[in-house]
């Protein structure tokens, strides 16, 4: 398999370039695709190889996303473009309450094999209505599967196991990663949902963490090594089903947890892996399990405060010093 | 339109047949035997029953949290309706949906729906599939004048009219959004005329009267099948019971509901017309109504008689691919 470095934008465009070709019941649909190839450039090329099959719609997000669980209900793959993620809002009932209830509701009869695919994240200074990071809401949904993936491979392993999946799932993909390369194999290649992936091993401490946080912790990493302090890295990449027993089988190495997140701390998914970790491995921990997450205020414009609210390599990396007891004079 | 004898007397026996779940529903309801609660269509059964007569097994119909006269006209089978509104596991959707979540994919029946309005963006996107598909089918959505009130039927009304989708919106106009009449909250007062704003034909029509209704919705079908794109038909009817049942309906009088039945009533009025057209003789008529009671018994038998499902099956049914 030749592996070449691309972004991640590049990624996205591969794997739905191949599960179109694969699967004529594959198709898309959202705002400015065609004229503009998504509004990060994402899907340049698809409109003029796949006529008809990428659908530019009205401004419409309750029609878009309810269009797309109609359509999945009758025969159809798609994939839905949110924009991004923040305009979830404006579709609420359509992914809560319909693509992630009607296969249950109706006895297990229906499926709904959809990709709701959902820009999010901050650090664009683009302010309180487009830069959250809403996944919390949606794990909170059953029904639905949730990933996030990080990695240009990984994004283009898991948009072609997402698009071949027989239930919805919410794809969010970091608005900053876009540009973000990495090596990529080509052609057939899947990361199945559900899975995490250790980044990086370590013995000190255990860094759980996902989508563009990732590169953080392992920057953090990187200084902690020149500390003398080994810490191991896992990307969640799938939120839901969560890869809990990748956890465990690190924790119980390390005896230390430190969850990161871009999303605000309270209520975040950070609370739920820390709360798990307690519950299950309460008897291998030397240290209270530690949660960094954003500052619970709406993401604010100016660009200072914005990198003040959202975490920086610094904070995790003191963080992760307070967890092995190293918080003292040495920094 | 042409219908014979015999496809006018099947449509009496549906209507007759959708009146009678309602009314055993309600009983069923009253002795405490379905939990939740319900909502009951009787008075409007032309138009379920005149909208699905003018529509193939193939083709999608979304309905609403009234929906019981939906499925009826559309085929389901009232044993396995009756089996989820007591909550079975035998019911369409094991148990798990009940009243305002019944389905049968088999038949094309999208789902009742527990969201006012909720059916919209489905139906559009059910038509942006068979456009996509390239099939003949065409998509319907049943829904009230309340729901009309909903940004859901104005997104799905203008996306189905820009992409021209085989999409038919149904109004069932029963006057009331829950308990506020519309003539409170319906701006310009007419749902049919609002299909002018998205460039779509809308037509209102006496939805009492079944030949009506049925006209209206083969025309607009007819025009979604050949690709002209979207309809609306507004069947203009009335609800003879409360919004949910047991609601105390403080917002209309007795009088007016019975100023409704009889002469104005879908049921009588189609029973005169097939006396006159097509001989239906008063033996002829009991001999019918027999046929119903004794189906709506006897699938009141197997949803009574039917076990109920294991608390654990709760955690069945939520993914393909768990």
């Amino acid at each position: 398999m030749t592996t070449r470095e691309i972004s991640c934008s590049s990624a996205v465009m591969e794997a739905l370039t191949e599960e179109m070709e694969r699967d004529p019941s594959v198709f898309v649909i959202g705002e400015d695709l065609t004229a503009h190839g998504g509004i990060f450039g994402q899907f340049t090329g698809l409109p003029e190889r796949f006529p008809g099959r990428i659908i530019d719609a009205p401004i419409s997000e309750t029609a878009i996303v309810g269009a797309g669980v109609g359509a999945a209900l009758t025969g159809m793959r798609p994939l839905v473009d949110m924009h991004f993620a923040d305009f979830v809002t404006t579709a609420m009932d359509e992914i809560a309450n319909q693509m992630a209830k009607i296969r249950y509701m109706f006895g297990g009869q229906a499926s709904v094999p959809m990709v709701l695919w959902a820009p999010d994240g901050g650090g664009l200074r683009a302010a309180a209505h487009h830069s959250q990071c809403l996944e919390s809401w949606f794990v909170h949904t059953p029904g639905l599967k949730v990933v996030s993936p990080s990695e240009p491979s990984d994004v283009k392993g898991l948009l072609k196991a997402a698009l071949r999946d027989d239930d919805p799932v919410i794809f969010f993909q970091h608005k900053r990663l876009f540009a973000q390369k990495g090596p990529v194999p080509e052609g057939e290649y899947i990361i199945p949902i559900g899975k995490a992936e250790v980044k990086r091993p370590g013995r000190d401490l255990t860094i759980i963490t996902y989508s563009r946080m990732t590169y953080l912790c392992l920057e953090a990493a990187t200084i902690l090594s020149e500390k003398g302090i080994e810490a191991e890295v896992i990307d969640l990449r799938t939120l839901k089903p969560l890869d809990f027993s990748l956890i465990a089988e690190s924790v119980k190495k390390t005896y230390r947890a430190l969850v990161v997140h871009e999303a605000c701390l309270t209520g975040g998914f950070g609370a739920e892996i820390a709360a798990r970790i307690g519950e299950e491995l309460f008897d291998y921990l030397d240290a209270p399990v530690t949660r960094i997450g954003a500052k619970d205020v709406p993401m604010p414009f100016n660009p200072e405060m914005e990198d003040f609210v959202m975490p920086q390599t610094r904070d995790i990396v003191a963080a992760a010093l307070k967890l092995v007891g190293r918080d003292g004079g040495e920094q | 339109m042409k219908l014979s004898k015999n496809e006018k007397l099947a449509l009496y026996e549906k209507m007759l047949t959708v009146r009678a779940f309602e009314e055993k529903a309600g009983e069923l309801f009253k002795q405490n035997l379905i939990p939740g609660f319900i909502h009951l269509s009787i008075g409007e059964e032309a138009s379920s029953v005149g909208t699905c007569s003018a529509l193939r097994t193939d083709d999608y119909v979304a309905s609403t949290h009234r929906g019981h006269g939906h499925l009826i006209a559309k085929g389901a089978d009232t044993r396995r309706m009756f089996a989820e509104l007591l909550a079975r596991r035998v019911g369409y959707c094991k148990g798990k949906g009940g009243s305002m979540h019944i389905a049968d994919f088999s038949l094309g029946i999208l789902g009742a729906n527990g969201v006012v309005g909720g059916g919209f963006p489905i139906t559009v996107g059910a038509g942006l599939s068979i456009k996509l598909r390239k099939t003949d089918q065409v998509a319907v959505v049943f829904f009230g004048d309340g729901a009309a009130n909903r940004g859901t039927f104005h997104e799905a009304a203008n996306m189905a009219a820009a992409f021209k989708l085989p999409v038919l919106f149904v109004c069932e106009n029963n006057f009331y959004a829950s308990t506020t009449p519309s003539s409170h909250t319906l701006a310009g007062g007419s749902v049919a005329e609002r299909a002018k704003g998205y460039g779509m034909p809308g037509v209102a029509v006496d939805g009492n009267d079944l030949l009506a209704v049925r006209q209206a919705v083969e025309e607009a079908v007819a025009r979604a099948r050949s690709g002209e794109g979207p309809s609306i038909v507004e069947n203009q009817t009335y609800r003879y019971r409360g919004h949910f049942e047991g609601d105390p309906q403080k917002y209309r009088t007795s009088d007016e509901i019975e100023s409704y039945k009889g002469k104005k009533d879908p049921i009588v009025r189609f029973k005169a017309h097939l006396a006159k057209s097509a001989g239906l003789t008063a033996s002829k008529d009991e001999e019918i109504r027999a046929r119903v009671a004794s189906l709506i018994e006897e699938s009141v038998r197997f949803a009574m008689e039917a076990p109920l499902p294991r608390p654990e099956e709760a955690l069945e049914d939520l993914y393909v691919n768990a």
